[in-house]
């Protein structure tokens, strides 16, 4: 008896919940899907869309109510056609015409007669709407913005397509879906789930009521609010010492990874793509090809990062053991790196850099002599290109770095393949490459990507994946973004390159970077950079760049500025990334005239240049 | 070049149970398609190791290695260290009060990396060694008191653990360790109390205290009337009365914990699954739409990915504990069917080879496998049809969660060695 217990048991159960889907699947008609059924009608419920907050818990998207007048054609009598139509600011035309689509549709049922009218007509309309026969009001939920700074991180929501429908079956014809940004990512916690209510309908396709007293209806569930990286005084901030320039400002808290801002500029005001005038207006953004206000620099732009690769390449040679701190060169306005070719600098004749000196005064020569060190100390210049190059991307550059936003850009790293390709034959060595020395070539990397290796370096050789979700409700975020990533650098190369940074603030490039009372730790560049002009390569002026973190010890903020054309680093970047720190770390900046100086700035005519079709001069 | 699968036994090879074997992969197959189904919408590649399907199909390739691992190391090692292991999956159960990671409300979890760890799937399997170790030990008698304490202790510890974290699913399973007490010669008292306390508890929560208390009353009057009087009736009367006492503190205590002492969540669940309540727009909605699921599916199903309610995300957890309604949905009553019969053939299979096994240590553990198996397969389809009330526990091979496709693995592993050494174990 006790053997056989268990066995026993397990059959009878077996048996049991064979006869219970017997039951359900075959003999009960109570349990077949219901969709399928002529005479119900699904109707859904659909929760409010999940608010979404910045990390100081202000309210940045909210929604709002929409107003669409709907039409059953069928119904419409005899009525005061001429008010009615000056109340929706349309023509007798238009009026006609709208009444002729929706009968196409469907006599008996409703239709959109005009979408989206404003609260003001709304208000007008609803005391009326008894006047007109036929018509009436549907409310639906629609985006509010609360802030003008961030749309290029937020996205937006659209309706669906086929495409989206075919994807994911969860969608319904009209209903509507994140497109793009966190909207996107997030699009399952934000939405939540639709809810759906059973009705009778009749042989009409009237609806006579509920289905079986709402015995199968559901209720919407789940729609979550969420809470961003972003600090949104310090977007809006930074998006007002950009006015009139164009570029990116990234900035990352180094010991989480979480993304405090992500400037683009030219971008757009969120609520252009909400409501009435959407599909309109989206079209004029994308078809301003000049501003191109739907492209994120700070994910999308790819830069050569000039002057603030150095650093890397510094840290490589420090790992390869190719130099020591103390190996030192001498510069004379440059130096000749193979027969008759020659690489400039602004070091007077006669310098001699070390490391330090090195950076502080972002020495080409130094830096070229390193880098050349660096890849031909192995037998093969193949072997030492592989290990610079993977040295390089394990800082997160060259390929998708794997935050939470549905755009962005690989960068680019060289390997020795790369250059196998162009220089068959073996026929090329660290000085065929030499531009990468100082961050020119064929690196290309973004602004977040940047962003992220002062976040590195900030951490002495580790970093968390970029990310801009913090919280969400009754949730948790990803895993991913909480496991620190080793970059293949010993963290005990990090502190002279830090002192460095710390010395081209003090007694360097950029002493204009320097807040009182804060350490700043940064880095220059300016990039050399070209355009076509009738087919012909065209150089346009210099890049500004400033990669920083602060403080020194235990830093909270690191940053990337990127100015488009607008020369040197220390001009537009360096400032505009010590006032960002300074803004984020004391909350006040006590430096009005360098504020004032950003805030007023202009670009325009250097970004007019290259469209004049005239002989223009660069680097002014 | 030396292989160790190659250069072992080719008996070996002869004596695994390909039976078992065999269903176990064609059931993680299954398992397999049907979360690619589940986790259909939710990315274009979904290989990769991020994915869902993809961190899936990693612990089922993993625990075939596992498998392969097993078979190629010492039998005697899992008897021999049985306590040392289950002392450490006592002490890493206890760490998740310290370092344990929060996931839906339940603190089961370490995060390392990208991954999340639960160690109480493998908690039941270590307990189920050691549970072997002890009943299979020359000089434990299940009738003693001192043993059965021990026996208690083993399987109620991790439990008593496990339950507040809350994970009461995972806490359950540990109760049907005492099947094999059972079967080992436990007094059947044991098995009738539980199955009685069970049973006047759900009826507590359906009738009123009062008339239960009544039908004991009477019931253990007519039972003190007609029973054999060989001993002397004062005495008998005390038994009764007293144990009736007992009955009836019983009774009150499950109305006190009911009404007190459990969450809202927990009494409606209950509820609902009993016939008191009826509310498909609330708390029922999950019950209510993994029926419509099921139901819809009909005799042959709508096909592979043609779920409407499920693919729709009408059903909620469909990846996790709801995964069956996949099955029903898309492939059917006969594939639901095919799937259960596999599942009862694999455990009457295991039933059966734990009676040729010669040494009393490989029979228990047979007999644990069947009750862990069980238990899940039972509870949690249960839980699916709207049998049972709503407790979390996955279906095994199924059910997506890397630790418990990691945990069946590992205890089936461990039932092909001790099973395929049965020879060299006299």
């Amino acid at each position: 008896m006790r053997k056989i217990l268990l066995p026993i048991i397990i059959i009878v159960v077996g048996l049991m919940f064979t006869f219970r889907l017997l039951f359900l699947q075959v003999i009960s008609s109570n349990f077949q899907d219901l969709s399928l059924k002529n005479s119900v009608l699904k109707e859904y419920i659909y929760p409010q869309r999940g608010l979404i907050f910045d990390r100081n818990n202000k309210l940045l998207v909210t929604n709002q109510p929409a107003y669409d007048v709907m039409v059953v054609p069928e119904s419409v009598k005899e009525m005061d056609t001429l008010s009615f139509c000056q109340l929706l600011h349309i023509n007798q035309n238009d009026f006609k015409n709208k009444l002729a689509k929706a009968k196409q549709y469907s006599k008996r049922l409703p239709s959109v007669f005009v979408a989206q009218v404003s609260k003001q007509d709304y208000a007008y309309l609803q005391e009326k709407m008894w006047r007109f026969p036929g018509f009436f009001i549907q409310k639906r939920i629609i985006r509010k913005y609360q802030t003008q700074g961030a749309a290029n991180i937020l996205g937006y929501i659209s309706e669906v397509n086929n495409a989206d429908i075919k994807k994911d079956r969860y969608y319904k014809s009209g209903e509507l879906i994140g497109r793009q940004g966190i909207e996107k990512t997030y699009e399952k916690i934000l939405r939540g789930k639709k809810g759906v209510k059973y009705l009778q309908r009749d042989k009409f396709n009237r609806i006579i009521g509920s289905y079986k007293d709402n015995a199968y209806d559901t209720i919407p569930l789940n729609a979550k609010n969420i809470q961003l990286t972003l600090d949104i005084e310090l977007q809006e901030y930074g998006m007002s010492l950009l006015t009139n320039k164009r570029g990116g400002i990234v900035a990352i808290e180094p010991n989480t990874g979480e993304i405090l801002m992500n400037v683009s500029l030219p971008t757009y005001n969120p609520e252009f793509l909400v409501g009435r005038k959407r599909s309109k207006n989206f079209n004029q953004l994308q078809q301003d090809t000049l501003n191109r206000p739907l492209f994120d620099r700070g994910l999308q732009g790819q830069y050569p990062p000039g002057s603030p690769f150095k650093l890397l390449n510094a840290l490589v040679a420090l790992q390869e053991k190719s130099i020591t701190e103390q190996t030192g060169y001498t510069c004379n306005y440059g130096h000749f790196y193979a027969r008759n070719q020659f690489m400039r600098c602004h070091c007077e004749p006669g310098s001699f850099n070390t490391l330090n000196r090195g950076i502080y005064n972002s020495c080409n020569t130094y830096f070229a002599h390193v880098y050349r060190k660096t890849i031909d100390q192995f037998e093969n210049p193949k072997i030492g290109m592989n290990i610079w190059s993977n040295h390089i991307k394990s800082f997160g550059l060259g390929n998708y770095l794997g935050y939470d936003h549905p755009i962005g850009q690989k960068g680019f790293i060289p390997n020795a393949d790369y250059y196998d390709y162009w220089y068959p034959n073996q026929m090329w060595r660290g000085s065929t490459s030499i531009s990468n020395a100082i961050g020119q070539g064929e690196i290309l990397a973004t602004p977040i990507q940047l962003a992220n290796v002062a976040a590195a370096i900030a951490n002495r050789g580790h970093y968390f994946t970029p990310h801009f979700i913090k919280s969400i409700d009754n949730d948790r975020i990803p895993l991913k973004f909480s496991a620190p990533k080793l970059t293949s650098i010993d963290s005990i190369h990090f502190e002279p390159i830090i002192q460095g940074m710390s010395d081209v603030v003090t007694k360097g490039t950029a002493r204009i970077a320097r807040i009182n009372g804060i350490e700043v730790c940064g880095k220059t560049g300016t990039v050399e950079n070209f355009t076509l002009i009738d087919e012909e390569r065209t150089q346009l002026t210099d890049h500004s760049i400033f990669i920083a973190f602060a403080p020194r010890e235990n830093p909270v903020i690191a940053v990337v500025v990127f100015v488009e054309n607008g020369y040197w680093g220390s001009r537009w970047a360096a400032p505009i990334a010590s006032l960002v720190i300074e803004k984020y770390i004391t909350k006040e900046v006590r430096r009005p005239y360098l504020e004032k100086r950003m805030k007023n700035g202009s670009l325009l005519e250097e970004y007019a240049k290259p469209l004049s079709g005239i002989p223009f001069t660069i680097n002014e | 070049m030396e292989f160790p699968l190659l250069s072992m036994n080719r008996k070996y090879f002869l004596r695994l149970d390909w039976v078992t074997l065999g269903i176990y992969l064609i059931l993680s197959v299954m398992g397999l398609v049907n979360l690619y189904a589940a986790s259909y919408s939710e990315g274009v590649d979904v290989l990769q190791l991020d994915q869902t399907f993809g961190k899936q199909l990693f612990f089922v390739l993993i625990s075939i290695l596992i498998i392969i691992g097993v078979q190629i190391i010492g039998s005697k090692l899992f008897e021999r260290f049985s306590s040392i292991f289950y002392l450490t999956i006592l002490l890493a159960l206890l760490g998740l009060y310290v370092f344990g990671h929060t996931v839906s409300g339940a603190t089961s979890w370490y995060s390392l990396g990208g991954f999340s760890f639960q160690p109480s799937e493998i908690a039941k399997v270590i307990t189920a060694l050691a549970l072997s170790k002890h009943l299979s030990d020359f000089s434990t008698n299940i009738n003693r008191f001192r043993d059965q304490l021990t026996a208690f202790i083993l399987i109620l510890l991790p439990a008593f653990i496990i339950l507040p974290q809350p994970d009461p699913g995972s806490a359950l399973v540990f109760f049907s360790f005492f099947f094999v007490l059972h079967a080992e010669g436990l007094s059947s008292r044991y098995l009738l109390s539980v199955v009685g306390a069970v049973i006047l508890f759900i009826l507590t929560l359906l009738l009123q205290p009062n008339d239960i208390i009544i039908g004991v009353i009477t019931l253990a009057f007519v039972f003190f009337l007609f029973s054999r009087k060989n001993k002397k009736p004062v005495i008998q009367f005390l038994i009764v009365s007293g144990v009736t006492l007992v009955i009836i503190g019983y009774i009150f205590s499950v109305n006190y914990i009911f009404e007190h002492i459990f969450e809202q969540r927990h009494r409606d669940r209950i509820n609902i699954v009993i016939g008191k309540e009826y509310d498909p727009q609330g708390i029922g909605y999950n019950i209510n739409q993994s029926q419509i699921a099921i139901g819809s599916g009909g005799v042959w199903g709508k096909g592979f990915l043609e779920g409407t309610q499920t693919q729709g995300d009408f059903v909620p957890e469909k990846q996790t504990d709801y995964i069956f309604t996949i099955v029903a949905e898309e492939w059917g009553f006969v594939g639901s069917f095919v799937v259960i019969a596999l599942f009862i053939t694999l455990m009457l299979r295991i039933m059966y080879v734990s009676q040729r096994q010669k040494n009393s240590f490989s029979r228990i553990y047979c007999y644990c496998v069947v009750c862990l198996l069980f238990t899940h397969f039972s509870v949690n389809l249960g839980m699916v049809l709207g049998i049972f009330p709503t407790i979390g526990i996955p279906l095994p091979f199924f059910s997506y969660g890397g630790s418990s496709i990691l945990g069946f693995g590992l205890l089936l592993a461990i039932y092909f060695k001790l099973d395929g050494n049965r020879i060299n174990e006299w």
